[in-house]
């Protein structure tokens, strides 16, 4: 219990992908989601040549592929989803083992499972080579409200603390012989949930007085110095977005003629 | 259960950014009227508190559990403008540190924070006006929010789902669907809101955002008690408050064993 940070994606390392600024890589990031985004489902091709480039992206990151996969085991009840869509949405059948299955739904199923994954690696491979303080600078400098990202600081530095009292006050209800089972623990539970609330709110007011005590006045000091990125830094994540738009536009001629 | 990117076609994604961009630009406006100076750590606390409440697991039946969505809980806890603030970070914090979906942020705050939080505040107002002035009907009328906010955000789904589907499924049947399936969730949110509220309001009436006209804060009043006042010179100071405090003056124990306490303190430096 305690010392396990639960928002702490981050993997220390040295890679090209560690140094870069992360205004760079939140900017590369989002770009790439999109252009992953808008490939259309019929170019098969496309999204096999994004599953490279991310693969690749792990590769120079020196990521542990079990890591990446365990990371990727989120979206497993989304699987079972897509799992259904053959089978319920209507269009042409096409035999598959002995079963009728939609042609267009296996398609579009494909397009759903491979959207959702490939989104999700970029984010993993962001958050895994980008500490949380400099996520939040990176968003400062990419002139997100001053006033959100000092919500989002102030979540992330206490998600562990009330998370972890959350999980003394589990230790506590078990060691008096609580075992929840049924719906019935609901009021014990939630009655754990509204101590939860009052102990956050109160530590809450108790870290406004000490930052005005020490001197707080409404917007906190200015972020800490980080190296501003290189040219070389920024042509990097633009690269990175061109190669994803590059495969995009082509894949919208080739899936285009193939309709 | 959080959109994932391309669930929802590029331009409807798009539009729904620029919506919840609206929607948190203006509650932090009104946040910011409501408590100026605390706005940062009360938001950030309720986000963390948020974060912690959807990892709390409740078991259902058989092997199976849900957890808390807390959009009306933050609401009628905080008030509206606050609470959507706190579920929008946690989203947007789950969408860069792990859930992914970041093309989908905009979708998912606003049926989550904007539907979810505000939109069930205003169910909650809207129970209140209909039920007597009574701290239980604070309750009942968190209850019918929560339960109501988890379908209604369903809805909100369904619409993105029509305008920008990426999956031919039937409308009719995906609405079905999704909003029977959320009734049922809606149960469960509003048993663990209705309960969650209600303990806070019996400890902490104070903090009920959704309580606040139901009580008057008391005027802090000093009164001269003889007895803490006979007590404290005797070496006793903690006995004495706590015999005091069983009266019920705890105020005026503050008033009047403050000064008793700092005056034996002079006497100490002196000798």
């Amino acid at each position: 219990m305690g010392g396990v940070h639960v928002l702490d994606p981050y993997q220390p390392g040295h890679s090209v992908l560690h140094a870069m600024p992360a205004q760079c890589k939140i900017v590369a990031a989002f770009g790439y989601v999109i252009c992953v985004v808008v490939t259309p489902v019929t170019a098969g091709w496309a999204f096999g040549a994004h599953l490279l480039v991310l693969v690749t992206l792990c590769a120079v990151a020196r990521l542990r592929a079990l890591l990446v996969i365990r990371r990727l085991a989120l979206e497993l009840p989304f699987l079972a989803f897509a799992a259904a869509l053959p089978f319920v949405v209507p269009g042409p059948r096409v035999e598959v083992l002995g079963a009728g299955l939609s042609r267009p739904g296996l398609e579009q199923a494909f397009g759903l499972l491979a959207r959702a994954t490939l989104g999700l690696m970029t984010v993993i491979v962001l958050a895994a080579t980008t500490p949380a303080r400099d996520l939040l600078v990176g968003l400062e400098r990419l002139r997100l409200p001053p006033v959100i990202i000092a919500v989002a600081s102030f979540m992330i530095r206490y998600a562990g603390l009330v998370v972890d009292q959350m999980q003394r006050m589990a230790v506590a209800r078990r060691s008096r012989g609580h075992e929840p089972r049924s719906l019935r623990a609901t009021g014990v539970l939630a009655a754990s949930l509204g101590t939860l609330f009052i102990r956050s709110y109160e530590r809450g007011e108790r870290v406004h007085l000490a930052m005005l005590a020490r001197g707080y006045s409404g917007t906190l000091p200015g972020a800490l110095p980080t190296a501003a990125p290189r040219p070389v830094q920024w042509t990097l994540a633009g690269g990175l977005v061109v190669l994803g738009a590059a495969v995009a536009v082509t894949a919208r001629g080739t899936g285009l003629s193939a309709l | 259960m959080h959109i994932p990117d391309g669930f929802i076609d590029a331009p409807t994604s798009a539009a729904f950014g620029v919506v919840a961009v609206a929607g948190v630009g203006y509650a932090v406006k009104r946040a910011g009227e409501e408590n100026a100076d605390q706005l940062t750590p009360l938001a950030g606390l309720v986000a963390a508190f948020v974060f912690a409440g959807q990892m709390l697991n409740f078991p259902v039946a058989m092997g199976t559990s849900g957890h808390l969505l807390g959009g009306v809980l933050a609401a009628v806890l905080v008030g509206p403008w606050l609470g959507a603030i706190g579920i929008a970070v946690v989203l947007g914090v789950q969408a860069l540190f792990a859930d992914g979906g970041l093309t989908a942020l905009g979708l998912n705050i606003t049926n989550m924070a904007l539907v979810g939080a505000v939109g069930g505040y205003g169910l909650f107002a809207l129970a209140r006006r209909v039920l007597p002035r009574r701290a239980s009907a604070v309750v009942i009328a968190a209850a019918v929010a929560a339960f109501a906010s988890v379908p209604l955000a369903a809805g909100a789904f369904v619409l993105q789902f029509a305008l920008g589907g990426t999956v031919d499924l039937p409308l009719d049947g995906v609405a079905g669907a999704m909003i029977g399936v959320h009734c049922l969730i809606g149960i469960g949110e509003a048993a663990i809101t209705a309960a969650t509220v209600s303990l806070v309001l019996g400890t902490r009436p104070d903090l009920v955002y959704g309580a606040r006209g139901l009580h008057r804060a008391r005027d802090l009043t000093v009164r001269r008690l003889e007895p803490a006042g006979a007590a404290v010179p005797t070496g006793q100071g903690a006995a004495g408050v706590a015999s005091a405090g069983t009266v019920g003056l705890a105020p005026a124990v503050a008033g009047a064993g403050g000064p008793e306490l700092a005056d034996r303190r002079d006497d100490r430096s002196v000798s």
